[in-house]
């Protein structure tokens, strides 16, 4: 029976949600790499093998100028980290990447080596929000690999409900959306129409590649690449896809849910 | 059968000079392509290929039961040619398709209009076919869904509760995919090829790293293949246990429904121990696989897949053991087994109409060539049938990766990068966890593509969604899509 069964299996295991934040982040699979740092100091003179390796075109050397990586195209090959000769771009481990303006993705010069990870909404706003945040997710474009690595949270591991952040049926009833996927032609009205029945004050939450900066697709006609081409964006969280601890990451941090954790930086 | 093929035959991940694929006139081309699927052949994939401002139509057919595929094309032409979707249903999307990139038009197609086409900001669609009468209504769902859910739009003609007919109308998610492929192979198309359906990353990174391959007359390692043979597994598992869990919480059955979630995480926790990426970015590339799995690492995969599938048994004997699970998922959503065989359905959803359709078994290619995992098959065609397919392969996906994992194939992990021969087609089809993944290429005079064709499960089995709905409350629709979970980005590229 079932039944008994469930019930049995439910006793053994105890409760099964992770203890994050309160607790030690989940680790990154020792693989995974986490966010870039570049060290542009390190870079050898006229050195530009990280450039032509990039899928997704996310590394620029202009003469005269350091090294610029947009982690907000990253895609997490860690193609540039293998041709680099000089250590210069490496991998930290770190799940943290999520940040409020597009310009703190931009990895390179001097006191730039890594992303400036988000600050909290300014207090008005989260007064208004509550201890909850309701989004509406809309879907345009990409994979469906960052919709499913959303979806993770609302499981008994991560259970998202917990944080008072729930996705909703209806963009009336939500405080702002999630966007995944480069926003392709064919979704721009839908994006639109869905922005404008949020009611404000609104947030946007870009998540993945794709909604930040088009991703594998970026300079498609079919695409807009990314979000803030047609809204504007108020967290960006990077990767293809982020694994789900960062997009966790990124909610709390600007919730400001993250004090007494390791979250702070 | 296909030994009288006029049809130029070649086994699963191999290739032929383009100038030996035999050529007919158009409405020739349609005939012998007709006549070889009453006897038996499948349509894989159907396509134009342009030659200057004419095209030419192609055909990927595939014998199963011979365990062979057949090529055949058109001579390059312009206008209007007879229909093949009149004689046989499973081209009407395909037919549509090479009309909407081609402006060849199917005289006789029943119902012609664009499969992804964008006009302004939004797919022009066209018309919906209507159901008139003073007691039908129509409902209309989407693109942006209520979950966390790619999006599509739905139209239903219904009267009262029941559905009379069901209409799918995608494209919101084309991003241009197959356009971006000619001239190539570019720096952005493998992970454009890992990002094709997100949850199928290993089949499609797959097929391509073996089209190249195919293309160079070369094969990967036998180590790579063995190791794309488990990330492919891997994904599967992943897969099929969230579609079990969705379908238990869809009709209210939380212990499967909660287990699944999170066991689900664990098997792609799994493909991110090997590659770093949940999804399996990254491990695929033309010639090998990036990362090995050494002996540690696979010692560790064993010892967290051993208690996963543990675990993922017991969701499923808890689904399968409650009376009230049975009887909400049988007969709902059926489609029957001459519908399956005539829309061309594949993978799990065709097997649930009792068809014996399985790449892995039919076209054993890479590693499945030694290693080869048994059809998961039951009759019915319904929801049921559907969830029990699945949870046969979890069972069959476990078996498999214990085996080899047990056995790991030495040597290699990376060859020489492939080099594609010019003039040349080749053809790979992946098993990926929703069905018959299809590869196409064919290269110009310098080897490089003059057309890529990729073609996704889920374009044959929309259709089979839209059929499901027949008769069946409109309250049912989403029991009936999780049963199919197909995917929105594979078809619209």
């Amino acid at each position: 029976m079932f039944v008994f069964d469930a019930i049995a299996h439910r006793l053994k295991r105890g409760c099964e949600t992770m203890a994050y934040p309160h607790g030690p982040a989940p680790v990154l699979p020792d693989r995974h790499g986490g966010a870039l740092r570049v060290d542009a100091a390190k870079c050898t003179e006229g050195c530009d093998a990280c450039v032509p390796v990039c899928p997704t075109q996310a590394i620029v050397r202009t003469v005269g100028q350091p090294v610029a990586l947009d982690l907000g195209r990253c895609v997490f090959c860690a193609a540039c980290v293998e041709v680099c000769p000089g250590g210069a771009i490496t991998q930290t481990g770190d799940h943290r990447m999520a940040v409020r303006r597009r310009a703190d993705l931009v990895l390179g010069g001097p006191g730039l080596e890594q992303v400036r990870l988000a600050a909290a909404l300014d207090e008005k706003l989260r007064r208004l929000l509550g201890r909850s945040l309701r989004l509406r997710q809309v879907s345009a474009g990409g994979c469906a690999a960052c919709e499913a690595d959303t979806n993770v949270l609302g499981t008994i591991g991560w259970d998202l409900g917990r944080f008072g952040i729930q996705f909703v049926a209806s963009p009336r009833h939500a405080d702002g959306l999630l966007i995944t996927g480069p926003v392709t032609r064919a979704m721009e009205l839908a994006l639109r129409k869905t922005w404008d029945a949020v009611p404000g004050p609104k947030i946007v939450i870009a998540v993945g590649a794709c909604a930040i900066a088009g991703g594998p697709f970026v300079g498609h006609k079919e695409v807009r690449d990314g979000a803030d081409s047609m809204v504007p964006v108020d967290l960006y969280i990077p990767g293809c896809p982020p694994h789900p601890v960062t997009i966790l990451d990124g909610l709390l941090r600007v919730l400001d849910r993250l004090e007494g954790s390791d979250g702070r930086s | 059968m296909s030994a009288s093929s006029p049809f130029a035959l070649l086994p699963n991940a191999t290739s032929l000079p383009w100038a030996d694929v035999p050529e007919w006139a158009p409405a020739d081309f349609v005939g012998v392509t007709g006549a070889e699927l009453d006897r038996g052949a499948r349509l894989c994939s159907w396509f134009g290929v342009s030659e200057g401002d004419a095209t030419r139509l192609v055909a990927v057919l595939a014998f199963d039961a011979d365990n062979t595929l057949a090529l055949g094309r058109s001579t390059p032409f312009t206008g209007p040619y007879p229909a093949l979707t009149q004689s046989h249903p499973q081209a009407h999307l395909f037919e549509r398709e090479v009309w909407e990139q081609h402006g060849l038009i199917p005289a006789g197609h029943p119902w012609l209009k664009p499969v992804r086409r964008t006009a302004d900001d939004a797919p022009a669609n066209g018309e919906f076919f209507r159901v008139d009468g003073p007691e039908v209504h129509e409902v209309a769902v989407g693109p942006v869904h209520a979950g966390i859910i790619e999006p599509g739009h739905f139209r239903f003609q219904c009267a009262g509760e029941e559905v009379l007919h069901l209409e799918i109308a995608l494209g919101y998610q084309h991003r241009g995919l197959e356009t971006a492929l000619a001239g190539g192979p570019h720096r952005a198309t493998m992970i454009q090829m890992e990002t094709v359906a997100g949850d199928t990353t290993i089949a499609h990174a797959t097929a391509y790293a073996t089209v190249l391959e195919a293309l160079a007359g070369t094969e990967a390692p036998l180590r790579a293949q063995w190791l794309r043979a488990v990330a492919l597994e891997l994904e599967r598992l992943a897969n099929h246990t969230g579609d079990l869990g969705a379908l238990a919480n869809d009709v209210a059955f939380l212990p499967t429904s909660a287990a699944c979630g999170k066991l689900r995480g664990d098997f792609l926790n799994l493909t991110a121990l090997i590659c770093g990426n949940r999804f399996g970015r990254g491990l695929v590339r033309p010639g090998g696989c990036r990362q090995d799995l050494e002996p540690d690492r696979a010692a560790r995969l064993r010892e967290r897949l051993d208690p996963a599938l543990t675990d993922v048994a017991q969701a499923v004997a808890w689904f399968w053991d409650a009376a009230s699970v049975r009887a909400r998922l049988e007969n709902v959503g059926t489609v029957f087994p001459a519908q399956a065989a005539a829309i061309g359905l594949v993978g799990p959803a065709a097997r649930a109409c009792g068809l014996v359709r399985d790449v892995r078994y039919d076209h054993p290619a890479g590693w499945h060539r030694f290693g080869q995992a048994p059809v998961a098959v039951w009759p019915g065609g319904d929801v049921f049938a559907r969830a029990r397919v699945r949870s046969l392969e979890i069972q069959r996906s476990g078996e498999y990766l214990r085996e080899q994992l047990g056995a790991p194939a030495d040597g290699d992990l990376t060859g020489e990068p492939p080099l594609p021969a010019p003039d040349t087609l080749a053809v790979a089809l992946v098993e990926g966890w929703r069905g018959e993944v299809c590869h196409v290429a064919i290269t110009d005079a310098v080897g490089r593509f003059l057309r890529y064709k990729i073609t996704d499960p889920s374009f044959h089995n929309w259709t089979g969604l839209a059929l499901a709905l027949r008769g069946a409350a409109i309250s049912d629709f989403p029991l009936c899509n999780k049963s199919f979970n197909l995917s929105y980005c594979g078809f619209d590229l």
